[in-house]
Order: structure tokens, then sequence, then C-alpha cells
């Protein structure tokens, strides 16, 4: 096969930032040959840095230009085509020129009640309309951001030599200012995890040094991979399996029965991949661990390689997370110096690296299998299912899975015994579980209670509503979950009892909206998102996300086609050919929030 | 449609049993529900799909119920199992077809679609204009809400950003059509998505990789690398695209410049299959004439030889030697 490329050609600095990655170029055909030869496409592994090249560029340039694409494209042999087709489907990546400093401002259900609207009035004042340069900046408003306990939220993107993304939470204007002009004004404020007691998979977060292996050990870090090397990977299989340990990404499937099965493929390598991307709005209980504990994941994932006889995992890092990607960049360095990562893993004989990948904004990406094609450096959709990752994953071999939250409960599994384990929680939900409060919240944060524990706890917990307010709706488990009314508070925080109750847990998200709330408003952002973040692969999801935010604009904007009755049985049949057709979860459940906002609470009874 | 499995002819064939629409239907292993549907003798829509090309399975359409799936499977890539018991006529299968051809009605030109995509339209009682437009009309300039938005061309949309909806119409793919060769044009207004032209182009045929898909949700789209023409991009105008497009997104120049002098008439047209002369390979071809006129080359898909791709000169040497 022979590549053919565009005259363009990069200049000295994309080339030396790409090469930086990909490491020093031999190749015979120099960039600016038309046509070069390829004996073959490259290895898939060698695919795979797609990702982390095209970072490179952006990151150095504010842009991914025709010249740095094309260097990309020659290096790892990928059709440029292809490979505009890639970059075009990440949000973090510009094929058109942009300027250096882009401020991304989060408008996404929970800001939008704390704060965003007077972020974005302060940069339209000082920048002017959203996507236009002005002076060397732009700025352009952001889905959730995943730090929402201390909205209103902003990213920073600032490309250029020895300039980095940084995210500012609680956003003020002196603070953006000050970031956009590289000073080191800004501090990280103390991550918010509710009172110790109680505390088990956050025990050391907030308490232990985040960069510190040697603390991370003094604190009960490596005792559980101790414990997995001393009973061997089957044995440490059955401990997960007993301790009846459900996924916590959303879907609350047994990962004992998942590591399982992928244990037992004949196929060679295994794979390991642990799913940071965390994108559910509301969503930020993963980044907590991940800021407070990142040795912690590390740790995990090295029991998950023993147990699923993996040599490599990687972290796919939702890429608007800077501080956790330099937090588990130490974390991984460190334990590779000293043994917890590599050829012979803490002298037992077994080796184990990992690698940390960066998603560049993309929700669909946390989707398993659209992670494992972003992760080998193609477009992020999903594929269809069967065959499932245990057995066709990363680059198509048996892989293991697993959310941020699920990794580290294996730590206290082992920790802990499987029996002990087992009996937190209820019988169908064991342990404890993250909880991502915030909105209209006194103490917005990172809550971990027992499973079961009532809804009506864990809001005490955080303070309730301010004095004076009432709770008029709470979004359970993300713009994927549902919203439940002030009248179901009772709710076990369980999986078998939201099962019951025809709503979901998620992700964990606890979303509290007051009287103050505009829910219209909310359901507008939530069908927005949909549109926005749809792979665009299946007709169900690609137009339906469409249509039933038109639906939802027109019974906002009171220009029903027919009567209100008329639309909201649009909106219900759109659900529907959604959630029935739709190749994956996205599609499935892009309708779920506003419907749940019609049937239980009423939204458009008596008028929107 | 063909619906040739994908069992290689030399693999020892076994038949496994399944239940469709309540017969017990006989296949061999290792081919589809879609198979199995034929074998019943029921009429299952397909548009993403090609007998010639890897099943995408992305427009949904070929839907149908399987017993003990929580959501409905497409029948053009689900293998069929022993034992499956598959329905194609509920309710929530007619309702899933007839609201994804809705949305491709409504927004996509099916004008020059396939008279099979009218005939499904028909049957399933699709009626796009319900959602307030009809995307075979004209639509209007996209009127994009006042400083809040992202670029209204669809060929720089932003991944992630759209503009806020406008109330008077539903959104469409509408955009320009692309002239900028002499042997073929695309009107991506009659883009369905299918990805049809990409799997010819690359893997799946001429392995060229000159377009791809770019962009994500609503806005994705085929495109060369920014956009370029495809003069400077990698094609090398084997016209297998145009060869695989259901739609008629990707047509002859001649075809397309007929249409828009109203000259164009299918039934004038003689088909006459004749052998390439240009090389030794010896493709199929099918010469589409009007009015002694070689208007348009083509090549059956389920030829052996071709699969239904050519290269540039069987496809478009022909019509050199006729129109000019
Ligand atoms: C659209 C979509 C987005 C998802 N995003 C995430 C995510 O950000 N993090 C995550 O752990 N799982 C996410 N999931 C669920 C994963 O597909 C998968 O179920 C999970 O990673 C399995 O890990 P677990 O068994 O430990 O929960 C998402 C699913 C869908 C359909
Ligand atoms: S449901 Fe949506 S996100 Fe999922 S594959 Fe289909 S278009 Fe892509
Ligand atoms: S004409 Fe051939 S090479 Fe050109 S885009 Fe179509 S399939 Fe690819
Ligand atoms: S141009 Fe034609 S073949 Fe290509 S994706 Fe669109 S409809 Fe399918
Ligand atoms: S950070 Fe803004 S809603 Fe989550
Ligand atoms: S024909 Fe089956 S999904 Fe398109």
């Amino acid at each position: 096969m022979d590549l053919h490329f565009t005259t363009d050609v990069p200049t000295d600095d994309e080339r030396e930032a790409i090469d930086a990655v990909l490491g020093p170029d031999e190749a015979s055909s120099p960039d600016g040959a038309p046509r070069v030869a390829m004996q073959n496409r490259g290895t898939p592994e060698r695919r795979s840095l797609v990702l982390p090249a095209l970072h490179a560029l952006q990151a150095r340039e504010g842009w991914i230009s025709p010249g740095g694409l094309n260097h990309i494209a020659r290096r790892l042999g990928v059709p440029p085509a292809e490979l505009f087709g890639v970059a075009t489907f990440y949000a973090m990546f510009s094929v058109e020129k942009r300027p250096k400093t882009v401020v991304h401002v989060c408008d996404d259900v929970v800001c939008r009640v704390n704060g965003a609207t007077e972020v974005a009035m302060a940069c339209r004042e000082r920048i002017g309309p959203t996507h236009e340069e002005n002076e060397g900046l732009m700025w352009i408003k952001s889905p959730c951001l995943g730090l929402c306990e201390r909205a209103p939220a902003v990213l920073i993107q600032k490309a250029g030599r020895g300039r980095g993304n940084e995210t500012l939470a609680p956003a003020t204007t002196e603070w953006i200012r000050a970031s956009v002009e590289d000073k080191k004004l800004v501090v990280e404020p103390p991550l918010l995890v509710g009172p110790a007691t109680g505390r088990r998979l956050l025990a050391r977060v907030g308490v232990v040094d985040p960069m510190s292996l040697d603390a991370y050990r003094a604190h009960g870090g490596y005792a559980a991979l101790r414990r997995a090397i001393d009973i061997g990977p089957s044995l440490t299989i059955r401990e997960v399996k007993d301790a009846k340990l459900l996924g916590r990404g959303g879907a609350a499937f047994p990962t004992g029965v998942k590591w399982e099965a992928v244990a037992q493929q004949p196929a060679r390598p295994h794979y390991v991949v642990c799913n940071a991307d965390e994108s559910e709005p509301g969503t930020f209980k993963d980044r907590v661990v991940m800021e407070g504990d990142p040795f912690a994941l590390v740790e995990a994932m090295t029991i998950a390689g023993y147990a699923m006889a993996a040599e490599k995992g990687f972290i796919y890092l939702r890429g608007e997370y800077p501080l956790a990607k330099a937090l588990l960049e130490n974390a991984i360095a460190a334990a590779r110096v000293r043994g917890f990562l590599g050829d012979n893993v803490m002298g037992a004989g077994f080796r184990f690296d990992l690698e940390l990948r960066c998603g560049a904004g993309a929700y669909i990406c946390g989707e398993e299998t659209a992670l494992f094609n972003s992760l080998e450096g193609k477009r992020g959709e999903p594929r269809n299912k069967p065959p499932f990752p245990a057995s066709h994953g990363l680059f198509g071999k048996p892989t293991g899975i697993n959310n941020v939250e699920t990794l580290v409960n294996v730590n206290l599994i082992l920790g802990m015994g499987a029996t002990a384990y087992a009996a937190l929680g209820t019988p169908g939900s064991t342990g404890t579980r993250l909880f991502c409060v915030s909105g209209h919240i006194e103490r917005p944060g990172t809550y971990e209670v027992d499973c079961g524990t009532p809804l009506s706890r864990l809001l005490e917990m955080a303070g309730g509503v301010r004095p004076g307010r009432t709770i008029k709706a709470i979004l359970l488990g993300g713009a994927a979950g549902g919203f439940i009314g002030p009248n179901e508070l009772d709710l076990p925080l369980s999986f078998e009892a939201a099962r019951e109750r025809g709503v979901t847990l998620g992700s964990g998200v606890v979303a509290v909206f007051d009287q103050s709330v505009d829910l219209v408003d909310t359901l507008l952002r939530i069908a927005q998102f949909f549109r926005d973040e749809s792979c665009g692969q299946c007709v169900p999801c690609r137009v339906g996300t469409v249509r039933q935010e038109e639906a939802l604009h027109r019974i906002a904007q009171k220009r029903t086609l027919g009567t209100l009755g008329d639309e909201v049985k649009l909106l219900d049949e759109i659900g529907q050919v959604m959630k029935d057709a739709s190749i994956c979860g996205l599609g499935q459940t892009a309708a779920s929030a506003i419907q749940s906002a019609v049937t239980r609470l009423k939204v458009f009874e008596g008028g929107a | 449609m063909s619906t040739q499995g994908y069992v290689s002819v030399d693999a020892p064939v076994r038949m496994i049993t399944m239940d469709v629409d309540g017969r017990p239907v006989k296949v061999r292993e290792g081919t589809t529900i879609l198979e199995a549907c034929k074998t019943a003798e029921i009429d299952t829509p397909t548009l993403c799909y090609a007998s010639n090309l890897t099943p995408v399975n992305a427009c949904r359409v070929c839907v149908v119920e399987l017993e003990g799936a929580r959501v409905l499977v497409p029948a053009c890539a689900r293998k069929a199992e022993a034992g499956m018991k598959v329905k194609t006529d509920t309710e929530r299968v007619r309702h899933s077809r007839r609201l994804v051809l809705e949305f491709l009605g409504s927004s996509v030109d099916l004008s020059t679609a396939s008279k099979s995509t009218h005939e499904w339209i028909a049957t399933y009682e699709a009626n796009p204009a319900r959602f307030g437009a009809d995307a075979s009309m004209p639509p209007p300039p996209a009127a994009s809400a006042a400083g809040e938005t992202a670029s209204h061309d669809r060929d720089h949309a932003e991944p992630g950003h759209h503009a806020s909806p406008d109330v008077s119409s539903a959104a469409t793919v509408a955009q320009a059509p692309k002239l900028d060769n002499d042997l073929y044009m695309r009107d991506y207004s009659k883009c369905i998505l299918c990805y049809k032209c990409v799997e010819a182009c690359g893997d799946d045929a001429q392995n060229t990789f000159a377009i791809g898909v770019a962009g994500r949700g609503f806005d994705a789209r085929i495109s060369t690398e920014f956009v370029v023409p495809l003069t400077d991009s990698a094609c090398v105008y084997c016209g297998n695209c145009i060869g695989v497009c259901p739609t008629g997104a990707l047509m002859f120049n001649t075809e397309y410049r007929m249409r828009k002098d109203g000259t164009w008439d299918e039934s004038k047209q003689k088909v006459t299959s004749t052998i390439c002369p240009y090389c030794g390979v010896g493709c199929d071809l099918e010469l589409h004439v009007q009015a002694n006129e070689i208007v348009k080359v083509t090549s059956p898909a389920d030829n052996s030889v071709t699969s239904g791709h050519l290269c540039i000169k069987g496809r478009f040497g022909f019509s050199f030697v006729g129109n000019k």
C-alpha cells in the first residue's frame, strides 16, 4: 500500500514535539514526499501512539496543522484521511488554527446552577463571543469537567513549549486571568471527601501525600498486592468473587466473574485496562481517588494484571484531568523505580507494567469498546457486542476492563478478606460506594457510605440544602441516569433497591436541585450533551439525539408541532427507538433522564 | 439484495436450526440472522449492509427482536446460533424500523436512493415530515442563533459543539455538492453515513484510503484530510465508492449532468454485459447505455472476479469513449 500526502510539511517545532513521543525519525522518505510506500500498516501497538502524538502536536501548536498531521501519518503509517477522521473525533483537538490559550467554561447541569453563567458573562465581556479569537485568547463552553463539587469549573488549554493545561474550580475571574498569563497564583483547594469515619476507599485521601510511595506504604500500601502474591492468581480471583464486588462504572457487572473469564482465555497476550475516562456529567469520584491516592490505583492494576495473567496494563484517563495525570505519572514512575512495576514485581517473579494514556474530550470513549478503539488510535466508536472484551478486547485480545473505583475496592477486599468485605453493605450490594454529591447542597463532595445507606442520610452528611430552600429534584446516576423527586429520599443506595424503584445509581451521581432550578433548562442541557457526544455511528442515536433536542426546544419556546401532548408523545417515540435500536449505552440511555422528568417529575404537566 | 454469508467454501458446512417468527429455519452455521430471514422468505430492510463489504451494522434498519436480549439486534451482523428465537414483525421492531427511516428521511435527501428504500418507507408507513422537515425539499439556509454558535458549515463542524436548534425546521445534512474532478461528484446532502464508500476505498477493496469518516455525532461526515479536493487526495478514481453508495450521493458526472438537465431516464437505458478489455484480469462490466451513449459503468456485486469493484480504466474508460 502507498500512502499519499498533500504538500503540507511540518515546522521544525511540530516535528520536534511529535518525534519526542514517537522516537527519532529514521525513515528514508522525508516529509513532503507525495507518495510513501508502506510495507505494512505497522503493529497495532505502534498505531496506538496516534493519540499521544496528536496530543503532543495540539499541546505545542494549539491545533492539528496539515503539516503536523502529515508527519504523524507518515511516521505511523496511517492514511492522512483516516487520521483526520480520528483528530476530528475529539473536542480537545482542533483542525482549524486556534489561539494558544483556550478557556473551556463548564456550563453543564451542576455548574449552570452554581455560577457558570457569571463566569461565561465575564468571559464574554473580556474576550468576546464564544469560538472567536481575541488577542490570542478564545473561550468556549464545555460539558461537565468532573469538578462539580467545586463548581463553577473551567479548563484552560494552554499550548506552547513549557505550558500545560490547567483546571480551575471554583473559577474566579482573577484566577482565569492569572492562568492565561501563566502566573502561578492558583492554589489547589483541598479534596472534599466528607467525614473521616467510615472512609475505607478514601481513607488515605487528604491524609497521605499523593506524591510519596513511602507515605503510601507507611499507610498500608502494597499489603494487598503482597497478599495476592501469597495466595496466587486463582485464589485472588476467588476473593474478588466471594466479596461479590459489582462494577462501579455503571453496569454493575460482577468483577470476579469478569476476571475469571479473562484469566481462562487461551489467547495471548492478555491486557488489563482501567477505565478512568469519567465523563458522565456530575461524576468526579474517580478523579478524587486518583488525585488523593494515585498509588492505590497502580497497586490495584498490578493485582488485576497478576490475577488475569496480563503483563501490560493501560490507564485510560480523561483528557481534562491534568492534575490526576501528573500524579499518576509520578506514581507509575516511582513504582517502576522501586520494583513495584517491571520485570520482577516485588521480587515475586512476574512481569507487569503500566502505561497512562489520555483521552481528548469524548464522553463516548468511556464506553469500554469505544475506549479500546480510542486507545488503538482509531475513532472512538463503540463496537458491536458480542464479542465481549473478555475474549476480544484491546487489540482484539482478552482484556479485563474496570472502573477506577471498582479496582481500588480490590485492595480493600484483599486487605480485609472477602468475608469481612461482603459483610459491609447489603447482601446484594456489598462494600461501600462513592457518591458524587453536588448542586444545591451545603457541603458538596465525594462521600463514601456503606451500600444500602438511605439517600436521605447521604444528603444529611452533606449538610442538606441551603437554609430556607427545599429539594425539587435529584439527578441520580448522571445524564444517563434519571431524576427522582423529593418524595423518594428514603431510597436505599443499593443496586437492588434502585432497580426495584426503576432508577439507576450509575456512576454515583447525586446532583441536588432546589426549587430555584429551571428544570426545562436542565433538560435542554442534557439533550444538548447527548447530541454533542453521540459518536454518530448509528442512526437511532445520531439523528434521535437531534430530534429529541429539537422537540424539547419547541416545547420550551412554546412552538410545538401540534399540542404539547403530541410533542411529549413524539419524545417518547424517539426515546423508544434510541433505547431499543442503538448500538451502545449512550444511545440506549440518551432519553432516560428526560423521560424520567416527564414521568416522575411531571415536568410538562400544566405546560412547560 | 444478495445475502451471501462469510463461510469459506472449503469449510465443512454445518446446518443449524433456529426459529424465525415461529417457524423453524435451517441455515449454515456462521451466517447471520439476515440469512435466516432470507431463507424464511422474510423481507428485511437493509441500508448499510452489502454482501461484498464487512458489516458495520450502523443504520439499524434491519433490527429484529431476539428472545433473551434486552435490546433489538441487527440481523445483518448478528451471527445465527442454534436455538435462537427471532421475531421480525413485532410492534417494537416495526417502531424501530419506522423511526430509523423517518430519521433518515427527515435529515437526508433520499430522492435518488434505491427503489427498495422507498418501498420500505411505504411498508413501514414512515412519515419523515412529522419532525418538521422533509429533507428531499431544498432546505432554508441554516439560521444560526446569534453569537453563541460554532461554525454551521458541516465540513468544519467542531466536535462537541453545535448551534442551538432552530425550532422552525428539523436539522438536515444539507450542503453544497462537491464538483472537484472530471469523473464523479459527491453530494453529501444525500449521505446516510453507511460507511460503505470508506470500506470500499479502504481495507475491503481498494486499499487507497482517500476518504474517511470525520467529525462525530450528527456532524459526522465523509471527508478527505482537511477537506482537500479529490484531486489533491489519494483518490485514484476507481469509482468503487460510487458502486457501493446506496443513495446516489456519489454519482458519475455524466449522470449528475443529465439529471440536472432532466435527460436522465432509466427506462430508456439498456444494460449490456461485457468483459473489460484494458488488462488481463477480465473484469465483468455492465454498460448502462442511454441514447447510444455509455452513461454509467457498474460491475455486479456478486461477481466472482470483481465483487463489484473495478479500476479507473474499466469504470471510466468507456465513458470517455462514449461521451467526449
Ligand atoms: C456512554 C458510556 C460512557 C461510559 N463511561 C464510563 C466511564 O467514564 N468510566 C467507567 O468506568 N465506565 C464507563 N462506562 C461503562 C463501561 O462501558 C464499562 O461498563 C465499565 O468500564 C466496566 O467497568 P466496571 O465493571 O468496573 O464497572 C460507560 C458506558 C457508556 C455506555
Ligand atoms: S448509540 Fe450513539 S454513541 Fe453509541 S454507537 Fe450509536 S451513535 Fe455511537
Ligand atoms: S474513486 Fe476509488 S480511490 Fe477514489 S475515493 Fe472512491 S473508492 Fe477511493
Ligand atoms: S457517500 Fe454513499 S456510500 Fe458513502 S457513506 Fe454516504 S451514503 Fe454511504
Ligand atoms: S464540572 Fe461543571 S457540571 Fe461537572
Ligand atoms: S443493514 Fe443492518 S445495521 Fe444497517
